[in-house]
């Protein structure tokens, strides 16, 4: 439920970055969503386009690339990817794994602007 | 059209993160012991904190808590009477707890300072899912679940279970009429969480307080 609030976060931190771009206008944002980090892609993306009005944002895609949840196994001594998030046994061993070693991410990867729109501005 | 990639490699809720660093710090640096707790609505979190103040504080300890609330200072003014300071924070709407708000209502917190302080108790907005995501700085992420909530809880609302540091089930006292299956939730909170220290707790009768004011002692013990 707290999705417009990340995707204000968003839409903040990647107008931030254009900074170095004036007039550059975004085309995509490509996100690193953990399966631990409790957000919803699909909420995500229906916020966005409310939240990316006005904006440079405005019109972008906002692609979402989820991450599954890869715990340490000690008794493998090997990090090991899960299948889901409803229990954190090692896929190999079916030992209980503590120590997660993805998972958590919440992060913008990336975006692709056009700089092109500076130009055709200043004409 | 020229088009390029921007690498950008940011946390997007890095303004939280910074500031709950921040917090982390200064609760460091005053050597005060602050938990988060959460849960759904309705699980007793109130209740387990009104006990947990009261005692604390007839034992001597100097303790004091911040209660999230979309609306109204109802559970402020429930735990004001174990006579411990409480804030009421107000959200209005906003389904979790940040670190700038922490930080806003402790800054013009009238009487209280946390160098003053052995305990601080964030008892975080009723919400299993969001809270998970907004670091306050604690050092322990208390989660709670009450016996009429279903012994599944865990596996349904993996994300917060997972993040906790230590769980609390409450009103155990009724767990029978509930037809609570006391080894299938702790199966599933260690499902989710291996290891998790859980205290099995009501807040009615007493049952699992002792041990649950024994983990917070040591714990304030550990941080100086």
């Amino acid at each position: 439920m707290h999705e417009l609030s990340i995707v204000t976060s968003i839409v903040e931190t990647v107008t931030e970055s254009l900074t170095a771009y004036p007039g550059a206008r975004v085309l995509e944002v490509r996100l690193r969503v953990g399966a631990l980090a409790s957000v919803v892609p699909d909420s995500l993306e229906f916020c966005y386009g409310i939240a990316s009005e006005g904006t440079p944002l405005e019109g972008s895609r906002l692609v979402v690339n989820v991450l599954p949840v890869v715990v340490h196994c000690e008794r493998c001594a090997q990090d090991a990817e899960l299948d889901g998030v409803q229990s954190f046994r090692c896929p190999r061993c079916g030992e209980l794994c503590g120590e997660i070693r993805q998972g958590r991410e919440l992060e913008i990867e990336s975006i692709e602007i056009d700089e092109m729109n500076k130009v055709e501005e200043i004409a | 059209m020229t088009t390029r990639i921007v690498e950008l490699r940011r946390g997007i809720l890095k303004k939280n993160d910074e500031l709950a660093a921040g917090l982390r710090q200064s609760y460091s640096a005053a050597g005060v012991l602050v938990l988060n707790l959460v849960s759904s609505p309705g699980t007793g979190k109130t209740a387990f904190l009104e006990w947990t103040l009261r005692e604390l504080k007839a034992r001597g300890s100097r303790v004091a808590a911040l209660v999230g609330d979309l609306e109204t200072d109802n559970d402020a003014r429930r735990l004001a009477a174990s006579g411990a300071p409480v804030r009421q924070i107000n959200t209005h709407g906003i389904c979790h707890l940040d670190a700038e708000m922490i930080g806003k209502h402790l800054d013009g917190w009238e009487g209280v300072a946390l160098s003053g302080l052995d305990y601080l108790f964030i008892e975080n907005v009723g919400n299993l899912v969001c809270p998970s995501s907004y670091d306050l700085g604690e050092k322990i992420r208390v989660a709670l679940l009450s016996v009429t909530e279903g012994e599944d809880k865990p596996l349904k609302y993996p994300t917060m279970f997972n993040s906790a540091d230590a769980a609390v089930i409450t009103k155990i006292d009724i767990s029978e009429p509930c037809g609570f299956d006391r080894d299938l939730a702790l199966r599933n909170i260690n499902e989710i969480r291996p290891g998790i220290r859980i205290f099995e707790t009501s807040a009615k009768t007493g049952a699992g307080m002792e041990e649950w004011l024994g983990y917070l002692a040591e714990a304030q013990k550990v941080l100086g």
